[in-house]
Formats: C-alpha cells, structure tokens, sequence
C-alpha cells in the first residue's frame, strides 16, 4: 500500500516538473536574485559604482535603530496600512456582499465591472485625477459648492484623509474580490436555515456569514495590508508635505539620496516586521476563520 | 403545535404561474406529503408556509393567527433542507443550540434541550463534531434535531431524503415518522417520490403546475384518483379513454367497460378509466376468469419483467399497451407472444371525467 502510494507520488511529480519549471525560473530570475542583490548591498557601506570603497558593515540596520525617525515613521506606515486595510473592509465587504447575494446576471457584471476598473487603469493617472478632484478649487469643492447654499473650503489635498482616500480607492477592489468568492461559495440555503431558527438578517450576518468569509476577509486584509505599509507613491503625490511614511523614505534613499545600502536595509526591517505581524495575526485569525 | 391553513394562495414570478389559487387544510398533528413532478410548485408552496417569499394574494395561518405577511423569523417553523444546510463552522451541539442561542435562552437551558434533541435522533455522542465528519445520513438527523429543538409549531421538510441512498431512505423514513409521533408535531413534507409519500403521510396533496390536483389519505387517492394526472403520478395505472354512458366508457372500437367507483359522468361526454395494473387478472385462453370480473379484453403479451416477487407483463391491445403486475405465486408464466385474456371487475375501475 505504501510502496503503491510512493510510486504514485512520483509518478505524479515527473510529469509535473515541466509544468512548474517555467514558474520557478521565472520566481528565481526576478525575485530571488534581484532580492539577494538587495540584501547583499544593505551589508555595504557604499554602491560599488565608479569605482568608490566599500566594506562590509550592520550600520545601516543600525541606522534604523539609532535614529528614532525611522521607527515613528514605520509606526506611522503601520497605522496607515492598518486604517487602510480597515476602510476597505467598511467598503469592500458590503459591496463584496450585494455582489454576491444580492444582484443576479447583467446588473451584477455591470457593478463587477466598476469595482475592477481602478485595476485597469494606470497607477499615476488614478493618483493625479484624485488631486483634480480633492484640491481647493478642485471638482469636489467646485461640485459641493455649487449644490450648498453656504460657502465651504474643501481643499484635502496634501492631507493625511487624501492619503487615505488614495489608497483606498487603489486597494479597495482586492477585498471586493476575494470577500466575494468566499460570500458566493456560502449557500444561500444557510442563510434561509439561520433564519427559520428564528435570527434576524443581522444575526445571521454576524453569526452565520462573517464568519464564514472570514477567509476572503483576511486574505484581503494581508493583499492590502502589506503593500500599503511600503507604499510610496500615493503618500507623495497625494500626501504632499504631511505625506512622508517609511515607503517613501525608502524611496528617497534609491532616486534621490542614492544611498541604495540604506534602502535596502530599510526594506529589509520593514519585510521583517511584516512578516513577524503576519506570524502572530495567524493563530488569531485561524481560530477566527 | 398548530395547524396550517393555506386558503387561495397564488404567487407568480413573471409571467410563470408558480401557485395558481392553492387552498389546502393542514390539521394540528398530522403528517403530509405535498407530491408532484419538479415545477409543480411543491417546493414554492413550502417556502410560502416557511415564510421566505410572500404569496401575491391569499391567505395563510399558523394555528389560526394570518402570517402571510409575517417575515420567516417571526413564524416560529422548522425546516429540513433538501442538502441539510448545517452551518459548516460550527459543531453538530453549536448547530443544534443555533435557534436557542438566537433567541437568548440560559446557557444551561440551551445544553440540556440540545442533548435531548440529539439523544431524540440517536446522536447523543457526536455533539462535538463538525459536519463534514458525518455521514448523510447523521448530518440528516443532525438538521433535523436543529429543527425541532425550538419546539416549532409546524415542521417542514424539504425533500429531505432525497440525497440518501436507498436503504437509508427506508430507515429515516422510519425515524422520521417515529419521531414525528413521539413529538406531534405538525408536518409538512415535500417530494416527488410518490412511494415515500404513500409509505409516509396521513395525508396526501398532489400538485401540477401550481395547481392542487388533489389532496386527501393515501388510500384514497390511489383507490379513487380524480385524475389521469392523479392515477398515474400516484402509482401506476391503465388508461382507457371513451365516451362516458352512464355505468361506464365506450371504447372508440365499441368495446364497453364498466366502472363501478370515481366520478359520475352524464352519458356520451368524455371520460377516461383507470385500472390499477395489480387489480388485472391475466390468463390464457383456456382458463376461466374470475366471474366477478366484468371487465374482459384479449391480447398478446409483449414484454414480461420479472422483479423476484412479483412480474410486469405488457399486453398489447389494439395499438395500447396495458401493463398487469402478477405477484410470484410458481404458478406457470406465460411467455412474450402468447394470446391473453385480461379481465377485471368494475369496483377496481374508477371513472374519470375529462379534463
């Protein structure tokens, strides 16, 4: 029985290999190696380039740890990630939720088709028509003041909430879609049997639905989360002065200060932290989902 | 525990006519099957009683209080889903104890009802499980252990047997009738099985496209259904088809048959008879038939079926096939081709008036 089931196995993987080989070369090519690049520079003290000395040295990882700017603006990074991660959760889920339950056939490809918009259009221009709307002067302002009867300044530019805004507008599609393949899997007929037991509708959202999406809830959680902390370009552009987070320290040490070691010991911290927040949600949410 | 009383209910979706002016009365305690082919609307006049649509127009009441309006929580039910529908996140106890952890009942409370329910469906051990670590037939036990523990005034059930196996349908169709006894519990149950429902009910409602075509106890309907729908959805049955005369139907070849129950029909309209095919005596030629049996026609055996207890032979007459079911008594068997005699007596014939 053992020796059938090792022979199968193998069986199973030969063919296999062919298949999976293109895959890890690829993964190999473009993210082990640029990756272990990185990681090899934040252990120098200079670029090797045109020819300047270089030694081996902890003091960029030092840096993080003898300045306190770099922590206040990781925990500044976390709290964004985090209150990102929290609108779209507000936004995404009862959207992810009407999709799913709610909507049948055309309408629910139209509004699909509007939720996955944003992923279809550039970066940048998603950015720059957010600053036309959100400055003073802007389309936001010019639009609540032509319906208000009173004279108000709407100018959220260069502020924390156009920030936000920003961010989530550029991240709210990822939990729309993975909160509605969890929603769609769950049988309607659960719905139904929560509710001849006797529970309202919100009795069975909270006792019978959330808890059975809460798979695509932390899925999109962890597809949000991580890239908001490192994000740079939406703090920036959006942020202005008020808009300086880790990611774009980060980015200052590669296009503007050029000090590549720094940056990437940089990345290095933030990928750690990350990674051991990831490690202790896990046993959390695991018992959550 | 409470009657049901559905009076005049329509309900359409579109242009569809999912019930069309059903009335039907439900009495405190019994047990009955609503039967009929998929699209009957079966199902939709469940799920009016559950409360999870609304009729269009009509009237329905749950121990004489009108709910039609009343929204499903409210309705005080039990309900058996045709896939069981258990809460996949949550133990076999947490399922059962769902309907009283709703409504806010005593931690103590909740465990001690949710035992009695589970030793109820011969569960008691399996509290702790999760769904998917049963088989089809305890998850069966488990949905309906969650039904009753709320001690509903009405419970319904939702083809529950259909995705069992055979021999498991014969036992929870055991189980189920003892456990509806030992609570007396008003039920409601859906199929399109016509043996689960005969084996079943006290009473029978049988539907065709949202139409009730006729309700009342099993022995009834088969001994006199009011239609061909009837007669032959409902066990199997002969269908002679002629112009009535008063003490039964001419064939179109001049061949009378007498029919001594069903309905009565003014002689020279429409009307059908149907023959139930165990109630055919069949014999060769030389035999003699039963005098009793007014009823003879001749034919040639087409085709014979034998099913251990009993045989299906399909007699060819004049361009129909009747079929008759002998019961295997080692008596000889006649052989495909050979010239028959059927007879039967009037009082197994029922008239039916046309549609």
């Amino acid at each position: 029985m053992a020796d059938q089931l090792a022979i199968g196995s193998r069986r199973g993987l030969r063919p296999a290999l062919p298949l999976l080989l293109p895959a890890y070369l690829w993964l190999t090519v473009a993210i082990f190696l640029p990756l272990s690049a990185m990681a090899f520079f934040s252990f120098m003290t200079d670029l090797p380039l045109a020819g300047k000395e270089w030694t081996f040295t902890l003091g960029n990882y030092a840096a993080f740890f003898s300045q306190s700017l770099y922590s206040t603006l990781l925990f500044a990074s976390l709290r964004l990630g985090l209150e990102v991660t929290l609108w779209c959760v507000v936004i995404g889920y009862p959207a992810a939720y009407v999709l799913a339950k709610v909507l049948k056939g055309r309408s629910r490809e139209a509004i699909f088709l509007l939720v996955i918009l944003p992923f279809w259009s550039n970066g940048l221009v998603r950015i720059f028509s957010w600053a036309m709307v959100l400055r003073e002067g802007g389309i936001l302002d010019t639009a609540l003041n032509a319906v208000l009867p009173f004279k108000i300044n709407i100018d959220l530019m260069y502020s924390y909430p156009a920030v936000i805004i920003g961010l989530v507008h550029s991240y709210v599609p990822y939990m729309v879609l993975t909160c509605y393949l969890t929603l769609q899997a769950i049988d309607d007929s659960l719905i139904e049997a929560g509710r001849s037991l006797g529970a309202s509708r919100r009795q069975v959202l909270w006792r019978v639905i959330i808890p059975l999406s809460m798979p695509g809830l932390i899925a999109g959680a962890a597809l949000i989360f991580v890239p908001v902390v490192g994000s740079f370009m939406e703090p920036r552009i959006l942020g202005g002065r008020t808009g300086t987070f880790y990611g774009t320290v980060i980015e200052d040490q590669f296009v503007a200060v050029f000090n590549w070691p720094l940056g990437a010991a940089l990345s290095f911290i933030l990928l750690a932290v990350v990674l051991i927040i990831l490690a202790l949600a896990a046993p959390v949410l695991r018992r959550a989902g | 525990m409470a009657g049901v009383q559905v009076a005049n209910v329509s309900r359409s979706f579109g242009a569809h006519k999912a019930l069309d002016d059903v009335s039907i009365d439900f009495a405190d305690g019994g047990f009955y099957a609503l039967l009929g082919p998929s699209g009957s609307g079966k199902t939709t006049l469940l799920r009016q009683i559950a409360g999870f649509d609304f009729p269009d127009s009509g009237r329905i009441a749950i121990g004489g209080e009108s709910v039609e309006r009343v929204p499903v929580e409210k309705r005080r039910i039990g309900m058996v889903f045709q896939n069981y529908a258990l809460f996949p996140n949550m133990s076999v106890a947490d399922n059962v104890a769902f309907g009283l952890s709703v409504r806010g009942e005593p931690k103590a409370t909740i465990a001690m009802e949710v035992q009695r329910a589970l030793d109820l469906v011969q569960l008691g051990k399996l509290g702790a499980r999760k769904p998917h670590q049963l088989s089809g037939g305890q998850r069966q036990r488990v949905a309906l252990a969650r039904a009753i523990v709320t001690k509903p005034r009405v419970l319904l059930l939702d083809e529950p047997l259909g995705a069992l196996d055979k021999a498991l349908r014969v036992d929870m169709q055991i189980e189920l009738k003892r456990i509806q006894r030992e609570i007396g519990i008003t039920t409601i149950f859906v199929t399109h099985d016509q043996e689960e429902a005969l084996t079943m009910s006290d009473r029978i409602g049988i539907l065709r496209d949202g139409r009730l075509v006729q309700e009342g106890p099993p022995e009834e309907i088969y001994d006199r259904p009011q239609s061909e729908f009837a007669a032959t959805f409902l066990g199997d049955a002969n269908i002679f088809r002629g112009d009535a005369t008063g003490s039964g139907i001419k064939l179109p070849d001049g061949t009378t048959i007498a029919a001594s129950t069903g309905a009565s029909v003014p002689a020279g309209a429409k009307a059908s008879c149907a023959v139930r095919p165990e109630r055919i005596q069949i014999s060769t030629g030389a035999a003699k038939p039963d005098p009793a049996n007014a009823n003879t026609l001749k034919g040639q055996v087409s085709k014979r079926i034998f099913a251990g207890n009993n045989s299906t032979y399909f007699v060819d007459r004049d361009g129909q096939t009747l079929k008759v079911i002998v019961q295997n008594t080692g008596a000889e068997r006649l052989a495909e081709g050979e010239p028959v005699v059927l007879s039967w007596s009037p009082d197994s014939t029922v008239l039916i008036a046309a549609a």
